[in-house]
């Protein structure tokens, strides 16, 4: 049956689009029209997420079967985009302080997000390759994008190279996976599987692989060394871009990939989630107390992150994948906020990064301290700040699937990690002040800054709003 | 009954307060004017609406009352649920009313960051009185958690010499606790369903499980409370903490601990209370011993009172687990008593050491040439500490020791030795202070308490020595709850005597009965 319905594809074709027809506006231009092209990706994303909005997100798969269009995509998708639009937002003023103000910088973020999108909608191994590359390619570059600094070309190559070889052991699971179900539609796979009375070593092995390539792509433990120096030597809005986006859409590929086809292996996976989620939370909270860079810091937070919304899959139950989504849109929220503080710490011009710079900043800079100290207290999961609502959740999946074990590491490793989320408070409130910050932080960053403070403490009013929809996307998983 | 929220309308009014005192503008004089007057005001009315709460309480029913219910946390059948009942409702007014004194003791000794200051004070008013009202798990959860935030601040901001080590110790010991209370909750909501407080008083949960749960809520309880061994933050936090923030600490923040093992760990686990009772009892008479030996060799007058706060946490442990309306009374009023006790205790060390800079004992001498209104005030307090009749100390020990003695003799005997070493180190620490010898130049040119003081003082003074002599004005109100408490907690025991666990729990009750 051929289907030519493409409107479920619609907004990954809009996109698609927009980031060829920048191109040609940006060669023809050159560098100089880097501004307008920027805020043109940002409207080409949100008006992206207008057309997503109106697709419908009833369950359809187009292209026989290798794309899928759901609820469970559409909120990611969603995620994705308002990811895309704030990370842009966030650059537009750094590339031009930075002297990297170069027309590709927008496109390549559009180009991502189209990946990004494919990677949430994939229904298929081969999309999900597809996807997965394109997303990686775009990010590598943006990596390296400050051309002149080594760190940044060091950064690039070095998430290049991993990145590559994650891409390769992916690959190599992929083809496991053909082997020995013979198709590689997630449909089909899925009834295999089910089928399967004893699952072959041979299939195992190739869902160990490919979970070793997500794993990289999400900087989980043991795959995670990548994350400090990449974050460190990239860009700083392209670490901001790292921390909110990508995550999103690779957890967005776990979750089908393990709870669709591959839920007839639970008993196999959830054995490696659980490792790779302990690791996680337990490396990212000890390996950051020693950490005296905000950025190193934010990275093995991320990690650390990570491994909490891990938990919830764990958990395999549509609970724990609400849990997930929602976890994971709360940790952008947040993150997006405190890159907003991240990328304004500037000090005659020059960008500063260590911890003690900020030093005192709530004497010296209030509208900096006061958010970025809500934003570590949520961080660190302290109630009433929506972090805890985030963490409540997983655990509370963690917990009711009987995972005791994993909910008290859990939690006593995140008063572990409040203690490096304290140290940034203490920094900028207990130390005495240091130089101040340059003023004038320009208004989509006090915009981010502030939308993402006032969720932050407005979540605990109405958590409705937020739950209920991620708990309903996640919901399709389990129903289809 | 009255037909508005006036729960939350208590605990949210000091969150407004906030909002307001955030749209100041002007010189910075001007603000910290505006702001000083704006806490002031909120917390007033706050209590103001406590009174009126207080006044219209029906005193005679054990039933949750000034109910609100509405859903909140939909998808996982998590709602807001707020009411008060006998145990909580003096909570509620010495949070609010300890309040108002914490921000005018504050009023001309704060200087730097006044406008934070105040909004961290009003900021903890709202989770304390939040939970104690809170009647869902979760939300209690998010109160009594939230209270971490402002104090570290307070601690962090306005502190001591130490105050970084010390605000850490304090946030980190009490989240550690609390986190882990945090599972257990969670367990309970999976294996009940509901995270409804009075829902889940009623059911009856596996003996097996409830171990477990006692020990996720101990540890949170224990750290808050604190109890021996983990009591070693409090001295800290105590001695490094701005004097308000140090009588809210022991006021308010430490009656967590107890309403919280009055709130779950004897209404919900009755089985794993039982069978932890002699636990609970061993660590009291060791905080309550071991602590006041610390206390009388204590040099800073902060910590000693900090420690003799561990110490009278302890009769509070006793008097609970007893499980006997006169040692579970006794508990809760021993609670208030302290609150006022030692809250006025930290206030009179804020006052000498806003003169003389110093906290050191012996710094001071024969100050009550100079400061005879000084004396008096803390003569009176010191007295209530040691628990002399006729202040409202001697009624919550005396209780206590009371319910004590009909649980087990040797517990009670060595509790009531705590009574006397009490006693040697608070005589020890007004002989020494107030008389001994005139040797401190400076300290004996300081002036006597200013109408400020007197003001903040005089209230607590006559409070206590009212709840001394008039106890039945919390104890009527107290007692209906209390009852109820105690007939559930013995008809689910009885429910439950399984024989696997059977000889402890049995063995006990003989024993109650004697």
């Amino acid at each position: 049956m051929i289907d030519f319905n493409l409107v479920p594809l619609l907004p990954e074709i809009f996109l698609s689009l927009v980031g060829m027809g920048l191109l040609i506006v940006g060669v023809s231009q050159g560098n100089v029209s880097t501004r307008v092209i920027c805020w043109a990706s940002a409207a080409g994303l949100a008006i992206t997420a207008l057309i997503l909005l109106g697709v419908g997100w009833e369950t359809r798969t187009v292209l026989n079967g290798m794309f899928v269009m759901d609820k469970f995509a559409g909120f990611m998708k969603l995620l994705i985009l308002t990811g895309l639009i704030a990370s842009l937002a966030l650059s537009v003023r750094y590339i031009i302080q930075e002297g990297m103000e170069r027309f590709e910088y927008p496109i390549l973020i559009i180009f991502a997000g189209v990946g990004m999108m494919m990677m949430v909608s994939a229904n298929n191994l081969l999309t999900l390759y597809m996807g997965l590359e394109l997303q990686s390619l775009s990010l590598y570059v943006l990596a390296a994008f400050h051309r002149n600094s080594i760190r940044s070309s060091e950064a690039g190559i070095k998430y290049f190279v991993l990145g590559a070889l994650s891409s390769g052991m992916l690959l190599f699971g992929v083809s496991l996976i053909y082997g020995f179900t013979g198709t590689i539609d997630f449909t089909s796979i899925g009834e295999t599987v089910s089928t399967l009375e004893v699952i072959p070593y041979g299939l195992t092995f190739g869902l160990v692989f490919v979970l070793a390539g997500l794993a990289f792509k999400i900087s989980a433990v043991p795959f995670h060394m990548w994350t400090p120096d990449v974050y460190q030597g990239a860009p700083t809005s392209v670490t901001a871009l790292f921390a909110i986006v990508p995550k999103i859409a690779a957890f967005g590929l776990l979750m089908r990939l393990l709870f669709e086809p591959f839920m007839g292996m639970s008993d196999q996976w959830i054995q490696i989630i659980y490792f790779i989620a302990v690791g996680s939370m337990v490396v990212g909270a000890f390996a950051a107390i020693a950490q005296n860079n905000i950025k190193r810091l934010l990275a093995y937070s991320s990690i650390g992150n990570m491994g909490y919304a891990l938990i919830g899959l764990v958990a395999g139950t549509a609970e724990g994948a609400g849990a997930v989504v929602l976890y994971l849109a709360i940790y952008m929220i947040m993150t997006a906020g405190v890159f907003a503080v991240v990328l304004s710490m500037r000090r005659q011009g020059m960008a500063v990064y260590r911890l003690k710079d900020l030093s005192g900043l709530s004497q010296t800079n209030p509208g900096m301290a006061y958010p970025l100290a809500i934003l570590m207290f949520s961080l660190s999961g302290i109630p009433p700040a929506a972090g805890f609502f985030g963490k409540l959740v997983v655990f509370n999946a963690a917990v009711a699937s009987g995972y005791y074990i994993l909910a008290v590491i859990g939690v006593v490793s995140s008063v572990v990690a409040a203690y490096y989320y304290l140290r940034v408070i203490k920094v900028m409130f207990f130390d005495e002040p240091a130089d101040a910050f340059d003023k004038g932080i320009p208004f989509a960053r006090r915009a981010i800054l502030f939308i993402s403070v006032l969720f932050v403490l407005g979540f605990a009013i109405k958590p409705n709003l937020f739950v209920s929809s991620s708990f309903d996307a996640a919901s399709v998983l389990f129903t289809g | 009954m009255v037909d508005f929220p006036v729960l939350s309308l208590m605990t949210f009014l000091p969150i407004a307060g906030v909002l307001i005192i955030l749209a100041i503008r002007g010189d910075e004089e001007v603000v910290a004017q505006n702001t000083k007057h704006m806490a002031l005001y909120s917390s007033l009315f706050t209590f103001a609406f406590a009174l009126f709460m207080y006044t219209r309480f029906d005193g005679t029913s054990a039933e949750f009352q000034f109910v609100e219910q509405s859903s909140w946390l939909k998808p996982l059948g998590i709602n807001y649920h707020m009411g008060v009942d006998g145990i909580s409702i003096f909570f509620v007014l010495l949070s609010s009313f300890l309040t108002p004194i914490c921000i005018l003791s504050a009023w001309d000794v704060v200087k730097t960051r006044v406008k934070e200051f105040m909004i961290a004070f009003l900021v903890l008013e709202s989770f304390m009185i939040g939970t104690f009202v809170a009647l869902d798990a979760v939300l209690f959860y998010v109160f009594f958690e939230g209270v971490l935030i402002p104090m570290f601040l307070i601690i962090g901001v306005w502190g001591g010499k130490r105050r970084v080590y010390s605000a850490y110790k304090f946030f980190l010991f009490t989240l550690l606790g609390s986190v882990l209370m945090l599972v257990g909750l969670l367990a309970l909501y999976s294996e009940t369903g509901t995270t409804d407080i009075p829902t889940l008083m009623e059911s009856n949960i596996p003996i097996g499980l409830q171990y477990w749960l006692w020990l996720a809520f101990f540890a949170s309880f224990a750290v808050k409370m604190p109890m021996w061994p983990v009591h070693t933050w409090l001295p800290d936090a105590h001695v490094e903490a701005p004097t308000a923030g140090s009588v809210i600490l022991a006021g308010v923040l430490l009656k967590m601990g107890g309403y919280g093992f009055l709130r779950f760990s004897l209404p919900v686990f009755p089985d794993a209370s039982a069978f932890f009772t002699d636990f609970v009892f061993w660590l009291s008479v060791i905080a309550i011993v071991y602590t006041s030996l610390v206390a009388l060799v204590q040099e800073d007058m902060k910590k000693l009172i900090a420690y003799s706060s561990v110490a009278h946490m302890g009769f509070v442990t006793l008097g609970l687990f007893t499980a006997t309306s006169q040692g579970i009374e006794g508990g809760i009023f021993q609670m208030i008593s302290h609150g006022l006790i030692s809250g006025a205790l930290f206030l009179s060390v804020g006052v000498v050491y806003d003169r003389l800079h110093t906290r050191e004992i012996s710094r001071y001498g024969g100050i009550v040439k100079n400061m005879p209104k000084y004396a008096t005030v803390f003569m009176i307090l010191m007295l209530g500490s040691v628990g002399l009749p006729g202040t409202s100390g001697f009624v919550g020990e005396f209780l206590v020791l009371l319910g004590a003695f009909q649980v087990d003799t040797t517990i009670a005997a060595l509790a009531a030795t705590g009574v006397i070493l009490g006693a040697a180190y608070m005589l020890l620490l007004y002989r020494r202070v107030i008389f001994g010898p005139r040797v401190n130049d400076d300290a004996l040119s300081m002036p006597d308490l200013n109408a400020r003081e007197l003001g903040l003082l005089v209230p607590l003074v006559l409070l206590i020595i009212w709840l001394g002599v008039f106890p039945g004005t919390v104890m009527d109100k107290i007692s209906p709850s209390v009852d109820k408490l105690i007939s559930n907690y013995n008809e689910r025991l009885e429910l439950n005597v399984d024989p696997a666990a059977g000889p402890a729990l049995i063995e006990y009750e003989e024993e109650g009965t004697q």
